[in-house]
This record gives C-alpha cells, sequence and structure tokens, in this order.
C-alpha cells in the first residue's frame, strides 16, 4: 500500500510504486479532472499541483511522492462551489473543448501562489508547458488575469485589461 | 564551511599570488591608451554585403550566448558568465552610445577582439575569448564591425562584474596576459583540405570551441597541446572530450556532425542539450559551407576516438541494474520508459535510445543530471527533440538513483560516485 495525500486527505493505494500519479488520480482515485493527453510529459493536460509546483502527473511515479501535497482541479473547488481561478475561468468563457483546462487552471494556481502580480511574460512562460489546441489561448490568458485580480493582485504590464 | 576550503581555495589563492608576480613583472607592458571616441557611424554607411558576411561570422561565433540576457535582446549584453574567480556580464555590444559600443571606431574594435582591450585601454577578462579572436583575418573584423554597428542600438547597462579582490583590478589581467596570452598565427596546413583549413580558421577563432571543450588550467587559462579539446565546464554541463578521448560509442562521420550542428539532434548520438543547444541554433543558421568546413576540421580532431575505429555492441544490463538500484529502476519505469524504453514511441519515431547518447559514456554523471534536471529544448527550432525537466518532480536522491541505474544499465564508462552531491551542487547553483 502506498499512502497519498490528495485534495488534503489521506488516502491509501495498493499499486506498483511506478504507476504514473496521473494513472492512480483516474483510476484509483476517480478524480477525472487531470486528463491524458501525449503521456510524454509535452501538452500539460495531466498537469496537477505537488506542494505548490506544477508538475506532470503521467511522468510522476506514485512512488516518488513522498509525503508531498498533490493537488487536482477537484481540490480547487466544484461546480456548484467553484474556487476563485474556476469562477475566473467560467467568466472568461475560457474552454472550448476544455480538455487542457483543468492542467491551465492547476498551472494557473501555481504562478498565483507564487505571486499575485506577475508580469504579463512572467504569466505567459508559467502558461506555457500546457497546450490548447482548440486555440483558446486569449481566453485563458485573459482568465489569468481575472484571477490574479481576483486574488488581490494583478497582472503587471498586463496586454489587456481586466474589465 | 572548513571542507569547502581546502584543495580548490588553496589552488586559487596560489593561483592568484602567481597572477599578482605576473602583474607586478607585467606592469610595465599593462598601460594601454584610450583610443578616442567617435560618432556613431551611420548604418547605410556600410556595405550590405560585408554586413551579411559580418552576420554568418557573429553566428559562427556565437556571440548572442555571452551578448544576450535570458529574456533580453540580442546582443545587449547582461549574460552571467561565472568563473571560479567571480561573475563577468556579457557587454552590450550594440552601437548605442551610452551603453554600449557606438562610440567605438573599427581600430577600438579590432584592438577589443584582437588583444582584449577595451576602447579605454582597460583589459578585458579572457571570458571574453579574444585570445582566439587574435587570429581573426582583417576582412572578418572589418565585416564584424560592419554587422554590430548595423543592429539596433539598445540602451542598456549589464550588471557590474562581480570578482572577488584583488580581480576587479584591472590591470592584474596584463599579467594574465604576460603567462597565456601569446598568439601564434594560423598558418595554412597544405597537407590539408581547403575545408579543413577553412574549419580549423573558424573553430579555432570564431566558434571558439576549446573554450567549452578544453580543461582549463588554476587561473581558468584553457590548456593546450595534448589537452586540447580533452573536455571541459560550460555553465554547470560538461562539455565532453571530442579529441581522441572521445567518449562517443558510435563515430563522428563529417555528415553526422553536420548534421548534428544543423538540426541539433544526431540520430546515431543525441540531441544537442545546455550550452550546445544555442551553439547548434546558430550553426543552423550559418553559412551552409562554412558549416561543412566546421565538420571536417572536428572529425579530423575526433580520428582517433574509440568509436572511430568500431561501433561496440551497446549495453543492456536491465536486470543487473534492476537489481542493484531498485529504487532507480521504479522511477525509471514511471518517469522515463514512457519515451526511452526501446520500442516507446519516441524511440519508434527515430529518437535515439539512450546508450546512443555521450553522457552515460562520460566520465562524470553531470550532463546526465543536468539533461534529467532541465530537460531538453528544441534547439534549433520549435519542432525538435523535446524532453522535460524534472527538477520540481524528483528530489535529488531520486534523480541520483535513476542515474545510478542508468550508469549500470548502459554506461561504460568508470562508476560515479557521489551522485547525490553532483545533483544537489547542479541544483543549487546551476553549476
Amino acid at each position: 500500500m502506498i499512502e497519498l495525500n490528495v485534495n488534503v486527505a489521506k488516502v491509501n493505494v495498493a499499486v506498483d510504486p511506478a504507476t504514473p500519479l496521473l494513472y492512480v488520480l483516474r483510476d484509483d482515485l476517480g478524480l477525472h479532472a487531470a486528463k491524458f493527453g501525449c503521456g510524454l510529459g509535452q501538452c500539460g493536460a495531466c498537469t496537477v499541483l505537488l506542494d505548490d509546483t506544477p508538475v506532470f502527473s503521467c511522468l510522476v511515479p506514485v512512488g516518488a511522492l513522498g509525503g508531498r501535497a498533490v493537488t487536482t482541479v477537484e481540490g480547487l473547488g466544484s461546480a456548484t462551489d467553484p474556487g476563485d481561478v474556476q469562477q475566473a475561468f467560467l467568466h472568461e468563457q475560457a474552454a472550448q473543448c476544455g480538455y487542457c483546462i483543468p492542467g491551465m487552471i492547476a498551472r494557473a494556481e501555481a504562478l498565483l501562489r507564487k505571486t499575485t502580480t506577475p508580469t504579463e511574460a512572467a504569466m505567459r512562460a508559467a502558461m506555457a508547458p500546457s497546450l490548447c489546441r482548440c486555440g483558446t489561448h486569449m481566453r485563458i490568458l485573459r482568465a489569468v488575469r481575472r484571477a490574479a485580480s481576483m486574488r488581490g493582485g494583478g497582472v503587471i504590464d498586463a496586454a489587456e485589461p481586466v474589465t | 564551511m572548513a571542507t569547502r576550503r581546502s584543495p580548490a581555495r588553496r589552488g586559487i589563492a596560489v593561483a592568484l599570488i602567481l597572477l599578482a608576480f605576473a602583474a607586478l613583472a607585467g606592469s610595465v607592458l599593462a598601460y594601454r591608451p584610450g583610443i578616442a571616441p567617435i560618432d556613431r557611424p551611420d548604418p547605410g554607411a556600410f556595405d550590405p554585403a560585408v554586413v551579411a558576411r559580418g552576420a554568418n561570422l557573429a553566428r559562427l561565433g556565437n556571440c548572442v550566448s555571452c551578448h544576450q540576457a535570458s529574456g533580453g535582446l540580442p546582443y545587449a549584453g547582461g549574460y552571467p558568465i561565472r568563473t571560479p574567480f567571480g561573475t563577468v556580464y556579457g557587454s552590450n555590444i550594440t552601437p548605442d552610445a551610452g551603453t554600449g559600443i557606438g562610440r567605438w571606431s573599427r581600430a577600438a574594435f579590432s584592438r577589443a577582439l584582437r588583444e582584449g582591450v577595451g576602447r579605454d585601454g582597460s583589459h578585458l577578462y579572457p571570458a571574453f575569448p579574444y585570445t582566439h579572436y587574435a587570429n581573426l583575418s582583417d576582412g572578418d573584423v572589418d565585416a564584424l564591425y560592419a554587422f554590430v554597428m548595423t543592429r539596433p542600438a539598445v540602451p542598456q547597462r549589464p550588471p557590474a562584474n562581480d570578482m572577488i579582490p584583488p580581480l576587479g583590478f584591472r590591470p592584474l589581467l596584463a599579467g594574465w596576459k604576460l603567462l597565456f596570452f601569446n598568439p601564434h598565427p594560423i598558418s595554412v596546413d597544405r597537407t590539408q583540405s581547403a575545408a579543413w583549413n577553412r574549419g580549423r580558421y573558424i573553430g579555432e577563432t570564431l566558434a571558439h570551441c576549446t573554450a567549452c571543450h578544453s580543461p582549463r588550467g588554476l587561473l581558468q587559462q584553457e590548456k593546450r597541446g595534448d589537452r586540447s579539446y580533452a573536455g571541459g565546464w560550460s555553465d554547470g554541463w560538461y562539455a565532453p572530450p571530442i579529441n581522441r578521448q572521445s567518449p562517443a560509442v558510435r563515430a563522428w562521420t563529417a555528415d553526422r556532425l553536420y548534421t548534428y550542428f544543423r538540426t541539433g539532434l544526431s540520430r546515431s548520438h543525441a540531441a544537442a542539450a545546455g550550452p550546445m543547444g544555442p551553439v547548434t541554433f546558430n550553426l543552423a543558421r550559418a553559412d551552409v559551407g562554412d558549416v561543412k568546413a566546421l565538420a571536417t576540421y572536428y572529425v579530423w580532431w575526433i580520428r582517433d576516438a574509440p568509436a572511430a575505429h568500431g561501433s561496440p555492441r551497446l549495453p543492456d544490463r536491465a536486470a543487473l541494474a534492476e537489481q542493484t538500484h531498485p529504487g532507480g529502476a521504479m522511477l525509471y519505469r514511471g518517469a522515463c520508459a514512457a519515451c526511452h524504453e526501446p520500442g516507446a514511441a519516441m524511440v519508434v519515431a527515430g529518437r535515439p535510445v539512450l546508450p546512443l547518447g555521450t553522457p552515460l559514456h562520460e566520465d562524470n554523471p553531470r550532463d546526465t543530471i543536468q539533461v534529467i534536471l532541465k530537460g531538453v529544448r528544441p534547439p534549433v527550432s520549435a519542432a525538435g527533440p523535446y524532453m522535460p525537466g524534472y527538477a520540481d518532480a524528483l528530489n535529488d536522491e531520486q534523480i541520483a538513483a535513476i542515474v545510478a541505474y542508468l550508469q549500470v544499465r548502459h554506461g561504460t564508462g568508470p562508476a560515479w560516485t557521489d551522485i547525490v552531491g553532483d545533483v544537489a551542487k547542479a541544483r543549487s547553483t546551476g553549476q
């Protein structure tokens, strides 16, 4: 048995420690927010937070987690009670097909935990590892700017104002 | 910190004393006059053909690697070059009058390149490889001058150098020059082809390949003679030997080397990573004939390496490695195998398998560690070899466990020791 700390709850799973965290989240814990995209650490759809840092969960063996806290989008809010970053994504209608969005939200959350006043360039660099195949990047960036404002900060030299 | 003081610190102290004596001896020669400032030359006055020639030379010389900060503008300086003696920042070589070299005459520019003396007469730190540029032809100096003087002027002052005392005192550099700066003109070797001779000229002057690929002495002078190209360091990455000591397990032919230079990937070796990435970015955009010449010359350097005389079977001691490093094996299966295991999609798509890469065969684990920590960015264009970094996903012990597992499984060099310590060093200092 491997003990994991997922969304502030301790859970035990009986899996090979080499199993990627993503598979355990989806198949063993029923947390379906993080998605399987490429399985190669290239697309970012599987991004979750390890402590406060975004990682590709498809390439992190559960045996490597130690006591680190895993946070998925389910840990940031729910459909009936969305968290602030989720509210910002909803407000900007940032999702088209939505497949990349949980990874985008995890990445935005990590950025805003580090600073609520990133520069536009820093925000783009932080979001860059996650790809969106529908092309809603501009809405996603708007959502991140909005989320920064909702946390009492804001993107310095923002390319567009939050309205 | 007593443990860290011992041999390296003592070595540096001895080196500084040596340098002080040399400086004393050299002080008579130390004085160099300033060269009068000029008004910035009219960019339109330069012959476009000469500017284009200079652009090619600047790519061959990889000038932007040091004269551009991360996220900064080309040639505006600010890149930190970390040495055991402190940090030197690449200068602004755009034609801005106040912060760049806009007021430098052609004579001042030439003296800086070939003698390591700034326009104001101060000696330049040898982090700027004038020891190589000393042999540049007049025509190439003209072309480089035309090129930099026609770049957009960027007003930006790089951070002040941060050298350990007393090395902020530049006349000491005259002593260094007395000891180590004695350029020999590069003559034409009639027994070699025109391409070889062109490659030697470019490689030994502009491209200054030995700056990373040769070991350095106590005072950071490049070791020459039979230590030329015997492996060196760049920004915390190991630049492997590219002479007869090359640890590569597949032969470098001129074609393979040319392809590597132009694409950042050799299918029979690996992708260009670390500081070699920007080198291939620039070579991909340089003159084809010149890059072929470089390949001709460096294949000659590496001609007596073991791989030149036959391709050994690549070891795959998977069972043994699993047995000796079960933790590393587990982490490899979960973090690495999806791309690197024989039969994985990336391998089927033509990416070289792990044991083809030189890092696992080097005499130290640093490149393997750096690749895992930092990953690989496509070196030449957006589409290219990519690997995510694991600095945030795995801790030092975990990365060391994977490295140890990989060496047992695929390595052919001497067994690595204190891998955890080396991961910690690579992570904490970037060096």
